[in-house]
């Protein structure tokens, strides 16, 4: 996009002035050459997003923006419920509280690279990824209610992981004001077989290697070493959460006009808070979100057992779960007084500042633990939540690399088989259903995550902390 | 998470309808692979032609998740603001088919179901994958 159009507060922070309907400044964080090359579509969601009822501060993208649907992914914006604020499903995205959980394991990469192949076959044989998988657990009409309710909490008292996991998970593993009633039996029946199951596409469950500490401090407290072995996991609500996005997507269109609500363009599909469907969809998104804690906790859990069997002396503890599509309340303070606001991260993550009350005790002298997935061939980073970050855009940063290439575009310049073989030469070992999908991940078709990581660094969005390299990676 | 279009393009507005379909199958495999054995039927209403793409394509992606199949061939009849579709397709086979990705639902992106000036009909939307 053209440079010209904004104002710069900051070597990476860009503002864009509100104009016509915008009722907010826009603002895009990002470098000069991560901001050159992202669409203009992306400063026209911005702008349109700004132009929604109740919108505060600023319509803010994040520096691995990309054209979403209504509002950028990697976009950012809270919304006040007392000035006619509004909810929207397209401010959240389809794959509701998609997001990422890391754990440590009490091993060295050193360790893990010696039973390499072995371990990877084995988490590929246990792990269900890719389409049409379906979990071990079917949920009975009365197990479904009581995960919706009961999110990661749900599956620890199923015997899935213990206290201590549901400590390092965002809302405690639980998202209170679940409304399972207004999830619909689509939704369910689309779940059904779902449970602890990786998806496909981007998702994967990665071993990687602790590779570089840039804030020693901050890596002792979230018990990291240079060459420590930790796994991530990246997979949201499956098709629970799809299908909540679709049916409010549509809901909302149909009711914005009585609302008095004109949109732009219809993507932009959105509801008063406090309306019925606004209030329908918060119910039925936390049911979602409830769902995609409890699926990484079960993930967790197969990926124990894997250990159990491969490298006994592992000891898999959960660093933290972090989700990167959603909307909450939280408190900001906004022209210098605290609001109660309703945030929308779509492909954002939430990056609490030091000191916060939402962090676990152990975390929270540190900041919250923002994880960042790259692309299977390069690395991913964890950063931490920063005091700035709460001016700047309600605490909130990046979430992975974006991508900079269609998966068409990708499939045509990379053979599946080609990219495992180059990764295997480098000491990645990849483990896929196909090798479409594979192709369609190449580590190239992704932008530059350390760009990406080194502008939210630089504008204080989130701070680094270490970089993880991949080791296996189980793909979808 | 990611988008792609599907755009379908035909005579008429049921068969650009069609051909978005088979767009939709193409974002996962090679539709010319699948076989159609199991043929299955769908009903949509909507107040206009594009919304009732989008609940065409989400009611397609919805039975392609619960009953783990693929679809090939499509027909589609319009009237008024209803739409009778079948769908033909077989259950996955994981390893034949290859499935990249799975797709999460049809979006109002880029919808539009217009007659271009060719006299060709075109039929619309990204769709998250």
């Amino acid at each position: 996009m053209k440079i010209d159009q904004f104002q710069r507060l900051a070597p990476r922070v860009w503002r864009l002035e509100p104009t016509g309907p915008m009722r907010v400044p826009g603002l895009i964080f990002a470098d000069e050459p991560l901001l050159l090359d992202m669409d203009d579509k992306v400063r026209e969601q911005v702008s349109h997003v700004a132009a929604l009822p109740g919108i505060v501060g600023a319509s803010c993208a994040m520096p691995d923006a990309h054209w979403g649907y209504g509002f950028p992914i990697g976009g950012v914006a809270a919304f006040d419920p007392d000035e006619g604020g509004v909810v929207s499903a397209g401010g959240v995205g389809f794959d509701i509280s998609c997001g990422v959980r890391t754990l440590v394991t009490g091993l060295t990469a050193e360790t893990v690279r010696a039973s390499q192949g072995k371990l990877a076959d084995a988490l590929y044989a246990a792990i269900p990824a890719g389409v049409g998988s379906t979990g071990r657990i079917a949920l009975n009409p009365h197990e479904m209610e009581a995960m919706l309710t009961g999110g990661a909490r749900w599956a620890v008292e199923k015997g899935y992981g213990s206290g201590a996991d549901l400590e390092r998970t965002e809302e405690e593993g639980c998202m209170a004001g679940a409304l399972p009633k207004e999830v619909s039996s689509r939704a369910r029946e689309r779940q059904r077989e779902q449970m602890g199951t990786l998806g496909s596409g981007n998702h994967y469950m990665e071993v990687q290697e602790v590779a570089e500490i840039f804030d020693p401090v901050i890596a002792g407290g979230y018990g990291l070493s240079r060459g420590d072995a930790v796994i991530s996991i990246h997979c949201g609500s499956r098709g629970l959460g799809h299908q909540i996005g679709t049916e409010f997507l549509r809901s909302m269109v149909e009711s914005a006009p009585s609302h008095g609500i004109h949109l732009p363009d219809r993507e932009l599909a959105c509801a008063p808070i406090h309306s019925p469907v606004g209030e329908a969809y918060l119910g039925a998104m936390r049911a979602g979100i409830n769902c995609a804690l409890a699926n990484r906790q079960i993930l967790t859990h197969l990926a124990r057992e894997v250990f159990e069997r491969a490298l006994p002396q592992a000891n898999l503890q959960v660093l933290y779960d972090v989700s990167h599509n959603t909307c909450k309340l939280e408190e900001h303070r906004i022209d210098g007084r605290p609001r109660m606001v309703y945030v929308h991260r779509k492909g954002a993550t939430r990056a609490f500042a030091p000191g916060h009350p939402a962090l676990p005790e152990a975390l929270r002298p540190f900041g919250q633990p923002v994880l960042i997935g790259g692309s299977m061939g390069t690395a991913s980073y964890i950063m931490a939540g920063t005091r700035e970050s709460e001016a700047l855009a309600f605490s909130s940063s990046c979430h992975g690399a974006g991508r900079r290439m269609s998966r068409r575009q990708a499939k045509k310049q990379w053979q599946g088989r080609e990219v495992i073989r180059t990764l295997e030469q480098r000491g990645i070992l990849i483990r896929g259903h196909t090798h479409r999908g594979i192709a369609e991940e190449a580590p190239d078709a992704y932008k530059d995550v350390t760009a990406v990581v080194d502008s939210a660094h630089d504008a204080g969005l989130s701070r680094k902390v270490v970089r993880l390299t991949p080791m296996i990676c189980v793909k979808g | 998470m990611a988008d792609i279009g599907v755009r379908g393009v035909g005579p008429t507005q049921a068969a650009a309808f069609e051909q978005a379909a088979l767009a939709l199958t193409a974002v996962l495999t090679d539709p010319s692979g699948v076989h159609d054995t199991e043929e299955v039927r769908v009903t949509c209403q909507a107040g206009d032609r594009e919304l009732l793409l989008v609940d065409w394509l989400n009611a397609l992606i919805y039975e392609m998740a619960v009953r783990s199949l693929i679809f090939g061939r499509f027909e589609v009849t319009l009237s008024g603001d209803r739409l009778d579709g079948s769908a033909w397709g077989e259950t996955i086979r994981r390893g034949s088919h290859a499935l990249a990705v799975e797709v999460k639902g049809a979006t109002l992106t880029a919808l539009r179901v217009t007659r271009e000036d060719s006299g060709e009909w075109v039929a619309q939307c990204v769709v998250d994958v």
